[in-house]
């Protein structure tokens, strides 16, 4: 099967920037992918390359196939992207907008389907709004809209939910989450890495133009953060078969390596046959944040 | 050309289309008001061509000043204000190729200067008697003026970062080209050296064929005009196509 997304040496130089350093990364038809990084990191130029909006110094960039240059009209077919700004063409309404957009990809009738986009955004009332009136989160689901009139096979969304409020991010994912189940690829970038911990199957980090991170989500989380057992005992003194898991105290609690849940159960069975009693236990879990951290702060993994 | 392409033109013209009162309408009474003060002040005492009122004389040059200053206008605001608000992506992720790309802003631009032109024609009506001896001649004028200006525009909406770089344009080329080109009188009226000096501005030439067409008369053969207008029709579609394709401040 093609490669969804195909970037081989990708890197970027702006004229005081290095904003891409060597970028190798493929993204298979159907995944839904995470780009993360903190401001700066060159995730947007790397969106830009991809649309075509940046032209890479160097590297092959390809989209379903098809270089981003010199197949231009292909590749820009398969590929519909939110960007990360809140722009907007004030002279035009909503609907105005997505004939347009739908009319510069060749689609000349396309109300079937902008009709049910708007059902599915919330914007059905909007329809004839013009779009300067419209709220910051509406103006976002419109910038979505837009980006799916063509029903392209690559969705690339740049920061969508940044400044959306919790509601709109919810049905803005389930119906990002359908595109995906009818086998549409998603590429998104986010700062709320609960987003990309949830949906996402592989995330990559980029630091500095770099890929510092790749990998299942899942992967991830377990390479790159311990997991944690918390225990309160009584009475209150570590034995010593557990002396070694020791990473600290938080307050009545020890605070034990557990890198595998399936230790847990001889643990509690050598406490019971010690005779100390468990007064209170709690499992830290690793999340996306805390890998990120990790990695941003600790260099490459 | 691809769907798209029609699309872009459709949405470019529709742009100015929505508010037709400042865009057309607002030129026209432009036009209007030049011509009450110069054919009241002037109608009297000046003779251009024999058989010509002054009214008469001075409304080619008031049409094509109108056709170039809107074509500039359309593409050049068109352009600025898509890259300010950052709508400029809208066109630049579909697939369409820098020709479509020009060719919707070209077009669009010589729908706008026709506009006005056909405006301003239709208001001179009222006031003077104007024949349309070669409705050719003032078609290809029209058409190749036209596109020189919209180019000019064109290029100055991409390469300008903010509104002031393009009123500069409009000021310091746009205006001085357009006002020192003989609209307002014939150059037989200034002295050997300022003949000279308007011999060189390409827009005399523009305006000059246009009113030959009119009345069958003009400063220099039409011909002369088209050999000295195409050239610039030319070269500067082929600059405005050369950095479309560079992308240039469009695709970084
Ligand atoms: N058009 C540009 N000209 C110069 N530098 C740029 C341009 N666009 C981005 N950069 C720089 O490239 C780097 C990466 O930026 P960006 O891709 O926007 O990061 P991110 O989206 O991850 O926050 C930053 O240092 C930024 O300042
Ligand atoms: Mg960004």
């Amino acid at each position: 099967m093609t490669t969804a997304v195909r970037l081989r040496g990708v890197e970027k130089h702006f004229p005081h920037v290095h904003a891409l350093r060597g970028i190798d990364l493929d993204i298979e038809q159907g995944e839904f992918f995470a780009l993360l990084g903190p401001n700066g990191a060159g995730k947007t130029t790397l969106i830009s390359i991809l649309a075509g909006l940046t032209r890479a110094t160097k590297g092959v960039v390809e989209i379903m196939g098809f270089d981003v240059t010199r197949q231009y009209r292909e590749a820009r077919r398969a590929l519909g992207v939110v960007p990360q700004e809140l722009v907007y063409d004030p002279f035009f309404t909503v609907r105005e907008t997505l004939r347009l957009q739908s009319g510069y990809f060749g689609l000349r009738r396309n109300d079937a389907w902008i009709d049910e986009l708007l059902d599915n955004l919330g914007l059905a009332d909007k329809a004839d709004t013009y779009t300067r009136r419209l709220s910051g989160g509406m103006k976002r689901r419109v910038l979505v809209a837009q980006a799916l009139v063509h029903k392209p096979p690559v969705i690339v969304l740049d920061e969508p939910t940044a400044g959306v409020d919790v509601e709109l991010r919810q049905s803005l994912w389930a119906f990002i989450r359908r595109f995906n189940r009818e086998g549409h690829t998603i590429v998104l970038t986010t700062h709320y890495l609960e987003e990309a911990e949830a949906l996402c199957q592989r995330v990559a980090m980029l630091k500095e133009g770099r890929i510092v991170a790749l990998d299942r989500t899942e992967n991830l989380l377990r390479a790159g953060a311990e997991r944690h057992l918390l225990l309160e005992l009584d009475p209150p003194e570590l034995p010593a078969f557990l002396q070694s898991r020791l990473k600290g105290r938080e307050g009545q609690h020890f605070v034990l390596d557990l890198p595998d849940y399936g230790d847990l159960e001889a643990i509690l069975a050598n406490l019971r046959a010690a005779g100390i009693a468990i007064r209170g236990m709690s499992l830290a879990q690793a999340d996306l944040e805390e890998v990120f951290l990790k990695i941003m702060h600790g260099g490459a993994s | 050309m691809s769907g798209g392409f029609r699309t872009l033109l459709y949405k470019e013209i529709l742009r100015f289309w929505k508010v037709l009162v400042q865009t057309v309408g607002a030129p026209v009474l432009t036009a209007l008001l030049y011509l009450l003060v110069f054919s009241h002040v002037l109608s009297e005492h000046v003779q251009v061509y024999p058989g010509v009122r002054y009214t008469a004389f001075l409304m080619p040059g008031l049409i094509m000043m109108s056709i170039l200053q809107n074509a500039f206008a359309n593409s050049s605001s068109s352009l600025i204000q898509s890259k300010i608000t950052g709508n400029i992506v809208f066109v630049l992720l579909p697939p369409l190729s820098y020709l479509e790309f020009f060719l919707a802003y070209l077009i669009a631009a010589l729908v706008r200067g026709f506009a006005v032109g056909v405006g301003v024609l239709l208001v001179g009506l009222f006031f003077a008697d104007i024949e349309m001896r070669y409705p050719l001649w003032i078609l290809a004028f029209a058409l190749a003026s036209g596109a020189v200006f919209a180019c000019i525009g064109i290029l100055a909406g991409i390469w300008a970062n903010q509104f002031d770089n393009l009123a500069a344009v409009q000021n310091f080329i746009i205006m001085p080209l357009t006002f020192l080109s003989g609209v307002f009188f014939s150059i037989h009226s200034l002295s050997p050296f300022w003949q000279s000096v308007t011999h060189l501005n390409p827009v005399f030439y523009m305006i000059d064929g246009f009113r030959y067409g009119f009345f069958g008369q003009g400063d220099v053969d039409p011909w002369l005009g088209l050999a000295v207008v195409t050239p610039f029709v030319l070269l500067l579609s082929g600059l405005t196509l050369v950095m479309l394709k560079s992308g240039y401040k469009l695709r970084h």
